[in-house]
């Protein structure tokens, strides 16, 4: 077997985004605690620049390289380019955050970054390994944010209940995977696709349901959320906005690479489970979200429906369907990363607005934050103009366009049950007093980043045609 | 003149940009805010007028049609047009608001800009609803306008507040999603049939559905619409969605998003759906009879005046649903077409009418609340002898309400009875015990409010009207004694659309010749 030197450059980004966090890691040894800015403004610089390459790297046609086990198609850049996006927002909002607190350290922004990589290798692997590969370079750096925090007792709680049971499931993932090697000979995604029609039923079967369970948990899909309320509760707010948007893109293209790039000759098979999971998830979501009085759970109860329906978009198992959840998951990813950062805002030096109640009387504080705030609840909840109302509705046309109108209406019945929860957000930013009349004390680059992302969520809202085409062209 | 001003796009749009700067000027300087929204108030009913005086009523086609492509992926065009029926409904709409606008002026004193704002964006998305002519830009519009409605309820509203407008807002969002499956549905089979789905009211006309489907197609839309309308038995968010709204509010529910339901099932459900409407056309008559005589009896025992005239207004608004759905019985019972235009058009008028008289009614108990802080009857009695102008409006608008020939109220009711006589004597005498029960409820409200001795010294301390209350309650009342004395106008606009709509059901009506 001789040596073929890869083309290198589909994955220049990823390499770009590798020299720069190992040179930030170097340059934040040197940089004292009061100059911790040359690392944040560095790590920014780094996603722009990985967001640009990713941009010039486009590609219309599926690029594999690595032998296969890397691959570059227009869902992959697309998918890289808001993960790094939505990254900057995170970094903006947790900074003040970080100052406050303490934890201004050059660790949470490499540790970031390092997810990021993770993130990219996931959304563009072509092999087994490539998707554990960046699975678990993202998981760790998320389980080492979590408990940066090291006093805190909810925070490290959290990170080892989080890394306990994403280590059982990674290993189901990897039994699962083992299984589908067994039987197919290959770990290379393409393979496997060809030689499923051929292979064992049974062991294909027990494989398959392996790495449905890993990605249910990656995804946060019920049964397998119980994680989710935990860590989005126990984390600081600023890692809590890390893990709760961008991960969720790389774990539907993880989904999607694993499921309809490797296993779609098994598309009957793996569809029942889906929309067993996306019920339960929409069902039991929006229910138990319900009865939270903190809105960190509240809102990790919120994206377990939310993960309900992006897999709704996967079940049906066409082209416009894979379009829809991807379309899902970015939009999902803009909102959430708005509804912390208001978290964020609303917080400050020793107060943490993690309770439900420290919404109260936004509208005397801030009337326009208290409108961004109303724009992210009223999108979550699917309710138009605005963008969340589009997702849902290019995920529920799939539904009843594969004749799963059924379920379709449990999706749209458990919305109206979520929107109560939303509501009530509204209702106490709106309709109540406040609790205490402490002003807003966040900076300007806070008011400004939410301010964009609020209006993203509306601006898009009303003119959705070119980030649903982008979508739907994808697969095409 | 204007033909090539994009004129309904305008009357969409000025009051919800409006809205916007009304909203950007903050609440530190409430006048501005004030007259800002009055002009922009009166801008777009000036706006609206053309639609009227430039409309061509021999035309039954969509007039002042535009067309852009809005969503390509899912064939979402930006697609408004007005016909008969949606342009009354259109200038009662920005003719309501600036009353709305006027009665706020001094009464509302807490975030006025945000409360101007939130009338103002209510208006340009009720507008929106009924000039779309796709029906996803309807459903967005139909959906958005919950928000505003939702603020205004929860902000200025009465104590329980909270409770009803978060009933009001899940009641009409379940109500709706179901119609939100059931276009996608429609979509599909367009799909399937003509290679390419569509969202276009028109077209969607015109799809063949089986049976089967128009059933659950037209349940979906009767839920979606009943609820708006509110019909027996999804009525319950109505009487406290009004009772806590603040005065304006409840003009705005009663006078136009009542409409909204009336008009869904003349766009969506009849000409949609016509075999199925054919099929359950005794369950709309049937729940539309329930509420016109039950909820009668319901208001008679009410203690609260804006909870009697809340269920006052979903007992007219059943002689609107029962117009609506006279027609297969009518052909049924005399073998002939005749009288299914009047039952239509008798539901038009009376929804017109409707949102004068409901709105003034609202305004007459705003009024009094203003000034006593109290909606009970019992705090009242005598108001004749210190508010003598006042009593002489509400006295007029109660005649009004109870359908006294003249008003307005009399004809829409009177249309529909007459049809209903052609349909089934029955019908139309239960029909016409309601005016019997709607005087006495309304009547009798008056009485004990108005007339009699001073009751209290609160009431022997209250003013009269002040000019500008006047002035609110002269236009309405103008505007009753208008439809009521001379309503060709109005029915001479909707003819040609309401004919036509009749034709489009033609082969699903046995008996047409």
């Amino acid at each position: 077997m001789n040596f073929v030197t890869p083309d290198f450059m589909p994955v220049m980004p990823e390499i770009f985004l590798l020299s720069m966090v190992c040179i930030i890691m170097i340059i934040d040894l040197f940089v004292k605690d009061e100059s911790r800015g040359a690392t944040y403004v560095l790590s920014l610089i780094a996603l722009i620049t990985t967001a640009f390459l990713s941009f010039s790297n486009f590609s219309d046609q599926s690029i594999s390289t690595f032998n296969g086990s890397f691959i570059l198609d227009p869902m992959a850049s697309i998918l890289k380019i808001t993960i790094c996006i939505v990254v900057v927002g995170v970094f903006i909002y947790a900074k003040d955050y970080l100052k406050d607190r303490n934890m201004y350290k050059g660790e949470y922004f490499t540790l970031g970054l390092f997810g990021v990589l993770g993130m990219m290798v996931m959304v563009s692997a072509g092999n087994f390994l490539t998707v554990y590969l960046g699975l678990e370079l993202l998981s760790l750096s998320m389980y080492a944010m979590i408990a940066m925090q090291r006093d805190s007792i909810v925070a490290s709680e959290a990170a080892m209940k989080y890394f306990i049971l994403g280590a059982i499931a990674s290993g189901m993932l990897l039994y699962g995977m083992s299984m589908v090697y067994g039987v197919t000979g290959s770990l290379d995604l393409a393979t496997i696709n060809k030689a499923v029609s051929g292979a064992d039923r049974v062991v294909m079967s027990f494989g398959l349901v392996f790495i449905i369970l890993g990605v249910a948990f990656k995804l946060g899909a019920v049964p397998f959320h119980m994680w989710m309320p935990d860590v989005y509760h126990g984390s600081p707010t600023s890692v809590t906005l890390y893990i709760a948007s961008a991960p969720k893109i790389a774990a539907f293209a993880m989904m999607y690479r694993l499921l309809v790039d490797g296993l779609s000759g098994m598309h009957a098979d793996w569809q029942m489970i889906l929309i067993i999971l996306s019920v339960l998830s929409m069902v039991f979501g929006n229910i138990i979200a319900i009865a939270q009085t903190n809105i960190k759970r509240m809102l990790a109860y919120s994206t377990i429906s939310h993960v309900g329906f992006i897999i709704m978009g996967v079940v049906t198992g066409t082209q416009a369907g894979y379009g829809a959840a991807m379309f899902y998951a970015i939009v999902y990813a803009i909102m959430s990363v708005g509804a912390f950062g208001m978290i964020v805002l609303l917080s400050r030096a020793g107060f943490e607005a993690e309770n439900l109640e420290d919404f109260k009387g936004l509208n005397q504080k801030s009337p326009w934050f208290a409108l961004v705030m109303m724009a992210i609840m009223f999108s979550m909840a699917g309710v138009p103009p605005f963008l969340g109302f589009w997702a849902k509705l290019a995920v529920l046309q799939e539904a009843v366009n594969s004749g799963l109108i059924w379920f379709a209406v449990v999706g749209v019945v458990t919305s109206v049950i979520g929107a109560f929860y939303y509501l009530r957000v509204i209702k106490m930013v709106y309709f109540d007093k406040p609790v205490d009349e402490t002003p807003l004390q966040a900076s300007m680059d806070i008011r400004l980043t939410l301010s964009i992302n609020g209006l993203a969520i509306l601006a898009i809202g009303l003119y959705p045609t070119a980030l649903i085409t982008l979508c739907m062209s994808t697969f095409a | 003149m204007f033909s090539n001003l994009p004129l309904l796009s305008l009357v969409i749009w000025t009051p919800i940009i409006g809205g916007m700067l009304v909203l950007a000027t903050g609440s530190k300087n409430s006048i501005e805010a004030k007259v800002l929204a009055l002009l922009v108030s009166l801008a777009t009913l000036a706006l609206s007028i053309p639609l009227y005086t430039q409309f061509d009523a021999s035309l039954a086609s969509m007039q002042f049609e535009e067309l852009m492509p809005w969503i390509s992926s899912f064939h979402i065009n930006y697609h408004v047009g007005v016909d008969g029926i949606s342009m009354p409904l259109i200038l009662l709409t920005t003719f309501m608001t600036v009353i709305v606008i006027i009665a706020g002026w001094e009464v509302i004193t807490y975030k006025v800009a945000q409360y101007m704002a939130a009338f103002l964006i209510l208006e340009g998305l009720m507008i929106g609803t009924f000039a779309a002519m796709d029906a996803m830009l309807f459903y967005v519009f139909w959906e958005a306008l919950l928000i505003p409605m939702f603020v205004v309820i929860g902000i200025w509203g009465g104590p329980n507040r909270v409770y009803a407008t978060i009933k009001f807002f899940l009641y009409t969002f379940l109500g709706s999603v179901f119609m939100l499956i059931s276009l996608l549905y429609m979509y599909m089979h367009a799909a399937e049939l003509n290679g390419a789905g569509t969202f276009n009211i028109q077209e969607l006309q015109k799809l063949p559905l089986e049976l089967t489907p128009q059933i659950l197609i037209f349940l979906s839309f009767l839920l979606a619409f009943a609820v708006k309308v509110p019909m027996w038995p999804v009525h319950t968010w109505l009487p406290d969605a009004h009772v806590e709204a603040p005065t304006g509010g409840s003009v705005i529910l009663a006078a136009i998003m009542l409409k909204l339901g009336g008009y869904g099932f003349l766009r969506f459900s009849l000409p949609i759906t016509p075999d199925a409407s054919m099929t359950l056309d005794w369950l709309v008559i049937l729940l539309s009879l329930i509420a016109i005589v039950y909820i009668g009896f319901v208001a008679l025992v009410q203690a609260d005046m804006k909870k009697l005239i809340a269920y006052s207004s979903i007992s007219h608004m059943g002689f609107v649903t029962l117009g609506f759905f006279l027609m297969w019985k009518i052909t049924e019972n005399t073998g002939s077409a005749s009288g299914i235009v009047l039952g239509l058009e008798g539901g038009m008028v009376q929804m017109i009418s409707h949102g004068f008289i409901s709105g003034a009614m609202f305004l007459s108990v705003g009024v009094l609340y203003d000034r006593m802080h109290s909606r009970m009857i019992k705090d009242y009695g005598g108001v004749v002898n210190t508010m003598p102008a006042f009593a002489t409006f509400a006295v007029f608008f109660a005649m009004a309400n109870a359908g006294l020939p003249g008003t307005s109220g009399f004809v829409g009711e009177f249309m529909v009875i007459m049809a209903a006589f052609k349909a089934n004597f029955c019908y139309a005498f239960l029909a016409a015990i309601t005016l019997i029960l709607g005087a006495a409820y309304t009547l009798w409200m008056i009485k004990r409010v108005v007339f009699g001795p001073i009751a209290n010294e609160n009431v022997e301390n209250l003013e009269d009207m002040n000019g500008r209350e006047f002035f609110m309650m002269l236009v309405l009342a103008i505007a009753v004694l208008v439809v009521g004395l001379y309503p060709a106008p109005l029915l001479e606009v909707m003819h040609a659309s309401i004919d036509n709509l009749v034709l489009q059901m033609g082969t699903k009506i046995p008996a047409l010749p």
